[in-house]
């Protein structure tokens, strides 16, 4: 059996049971926009100015241009394009800039005063020759990449009208191994692949991980007892505590809006699922369905107030809403015969699902205020999907090769992207809410 | 696996009922039941897994039930469903009684999806899958406190492609006795 290491971690070894922070020396995840807008925003990112001889840690202006191109609505003019480089807005001509063609123009400064570095950046609109935004930011070195993604944010926000989701994360579980080798990971990265970490490791399934609304904890379903609990684990500490571990099923945990309420699907002593709210601080639980159906796959209304899940109380999975108190159900997906999962973009507008679309599972999503569905993705086995916090994209998993992967799409279906991984089976990717 | 197959649909008839204690009745010794030799390990993963070839039909009678050394057993089930295919009522029914006859045996049920659809409805499908198994045992005899169940959903596969044939040996519950 492996040998196992725990590094902030509590309780490790006998079951190949890893839980912790630990950084992985490999960089999994790798976003690459394999559908593009039909004419997406020219913008120069000018590498940023530095008065060392010694370049800094991380090229912050490369991590913005990155950041820009991979978002798939900008296209990033190279560097060896530009005629001129500066580094404020002082020294800008936006002739050199109109005559290769970008609509906008980011310049920087960066300088360094013992361990802390700032970062000084405007943000132009060429044809009007008028500055959109002007800022600074103070950071430590092992921020410097954190910082780009800062910047890219206010500078999508600022163009595009929509909040920018470079500085988010993504949760994920990883597999590798087959058969009594099998590894299971719950790893979360920042949104670039990049700063990735490992929270638990177990030989045992981990599933279903659900970020807590202030980004600060995951919960999830472990079988790492040999049945399915529900945990909630801290990201920064790595410390965690069991939160619904009964006979049974626990499982599909998902936090309410305001953080005080984990709904989630227990079973009875005849096994029959049913979704719970349980209340975070007393541990009170409300049973919110009564059917003898599966009833599982809670997902929360962006205000709070009631809560959609999948039930076959019809014959086949479709979707259904009740109220977070309990009461009445009523039926919300009705175009095809399997529609499953839920989930809620934060805006409140959009409903995304699993759906059968000809024999296909695609992800979908529906308009809550039309009713309208639309099929955004286009594999046979695609599932797990989560909306990014600024309701723009969904990230979910399919199959490639056999091998369980990541892909990004728009909720108007028009942009997607491949996120390339190394070896392992990724699946089950959740989006991060914002930062506060 | 034509056998397999064709077994499972008879089956449907025969145990639409087994959801339902009352009825008790419709368990008919002289359908032809079918071992499925798994010694691989309760954890169903041990070896290559589980293929068609390691069915065999007609193998488990009620004699051998008493002094059976086949302590672990696959039941497989169709897409979306959860009734236990008539062709494993007999074996049920030995398990029943060995488990009737000696109370500290303990029975442990995993239930198993393929991976087509959601993986928490699917964790949904094995459970009711491995209830489905133990509702039939309590009818025969067995004590509620001997039958552990558990789902895994589609998380551990005996088969790890995607073809329906792969499917096939991933619905299943498998039984295995823990003392």
């Amino acid at each position: 059996m492996k040998k196992m290491v725990c590094a902030v971690g509590r309780m490790c070894a006998v079951f190949g049971l890893f839980i912790g922070l630990s950084s992985v020396a490999r960089s999994e995840l790798v976003i690459e926009i394999t559908r593009g807008a039909v004419k997406p925003i020219p913008i120069a990112v000018v590498p940023f100015g530095w008065s060392e001889a010694t370049p800094p840690a991380a090229d912050v202006a490369a991590v913005v241009r990155w950041d820009l191109a991979s978002s798939g609505r900008f296209e990033s003019l190279p560097p060896e394009n530009m005629l001129e480089r500066p580094s404020s807005g002082v020294g800008i001509d936006f002739d050199n800039w109109r005559m290769v063609a970008a609509d906008y123009v980011l310049v920087g400064e960066m300088s360094r005063q013992g361990s802390e570095y700032t970062l000084q950046y405007q943000l132009f609109d060429v044809y009007g020759g008028r500055q959109i935004i002007a800022d600074r930011l103070i950071m430590q070195e092992r921020d410097l990449r954190r910082a780009g993604h800062r910047v890219a944010d206010a500078v999508f926000e600022a163009i595009t009208g929509v909040a920018g989701v470079f500085s988010t994360q993504i949760a994920y579980i990883s597999v590798s191994g087959r058969d009594a080798n099998r590894t299971f990971q719950l790893i979360v990265a920042d949104a670039d692949g990049n700063n990735e970490f490992v929270l638990l490791e177990s030989r045992q399934p981990i599933m279903s991980p659900a970020w807590s609304p202030d980004g600060r904890q995951l919960a999830y379903v472990s079988f790492e007892d040999g049945s399915a609990a529900v945990y909630a684990q801290t990201l920064r500490t790595g410390r965690r505590q069991k939160v619904s571990g009964r006979p049974g099923v626990n499982n599909a945990p998902a936090w309410s809006p305001d953080g005080r309420q984990l709904a989630l699907t227990l079973s009875d002593a005849d096994g029959n699922l049913d979704v719970y709210v349980r209340n975070i601080a007393d541990g009170k639980l409300t049973r919110l369905t009564k059917r003898r159906s599966i009833d599982t796959e809670p997902a929360w209304a962006a205000d709070g107030k009631s809560v959609y899940f999948t039930s076959d109380r019809g014959g086949a999975p479709q979707i259904y809403r009740v109220s977070a108190r309990g009461g009445d159900v009523e039926r919300v997906t009705f175009e095809g015969r399997y529609n499953a999962r839920p989930r809620i973009s934060a805006d409140g507008r959009l409903l995304s699902m699993v759906h059968d679309d000809r024999g296909s599972f695609r992800v979908a999503v529906q308009d809550l205020q039309s009713g309208t569905l639309q099929v955004l993705s286009n594999g046979f086995l695609d599932e797990s999907q989560s909306f990014a916090p600024n309701s723009s994209q969904l990230i979910y998993a399919t199959r490639r090769d056999g091998r369980g992967v990541l892909e990004t799409v728009s909720v108007d279906g028009l942009i997607s992207g491949r996120v390339k991984s190394v070896g392992n089976d990724v699946r089950e990717p959740v989006w991060s809410p914002f930062r506060r | 696996m034509n056998m397999h197959k064709t077994a499972l649909i008879i089956s449907l008839a025969a145990f639409a009922l087994a959801g339902c204690p009352s009825s008790g009745g419709p368990l008919d010794s002289d359908t032809g039941g079918s071992v499925i030799d798994d010694t691989s390990g309760s954890d169903g993963s041990g070896t290559s897994g589980v293929d068609g070839s390691t069915i065999r039909s007609g193998g488990f009678t009620d004699s051998d039930a008493g002094d059976t050394t086949a302590d672990s057993l696959i039941i497989y089930f169709e897409y979306d469903k959860s009734e236990v295919s008539a062709q494993y009522v007999d074996i049920l029914a030995g398990h029943a009684r060995r488990l009737a006859a000696d109370s500290t045996q303990r029975l442990r049920l995993e239930g198993h999806a393929d991976e087509r659809g959601s993986r928490e409805y699917n964790i949904g499908l094995g459970e009711r899958r491995a209830q489905a198994v133990r509702r039939l045992l309590l009818i025969q005899g067995a004590s509620a406190a001997q039958i552990s169940t558990v789902s895994y959903g589609e998380e551990r596969p005996a088969a790890f492609g995607s073809t329906e044939s792969d499917y096939e040996k991933n619905r299943r519950v498998e039984m295995s006795y823990r003392r």
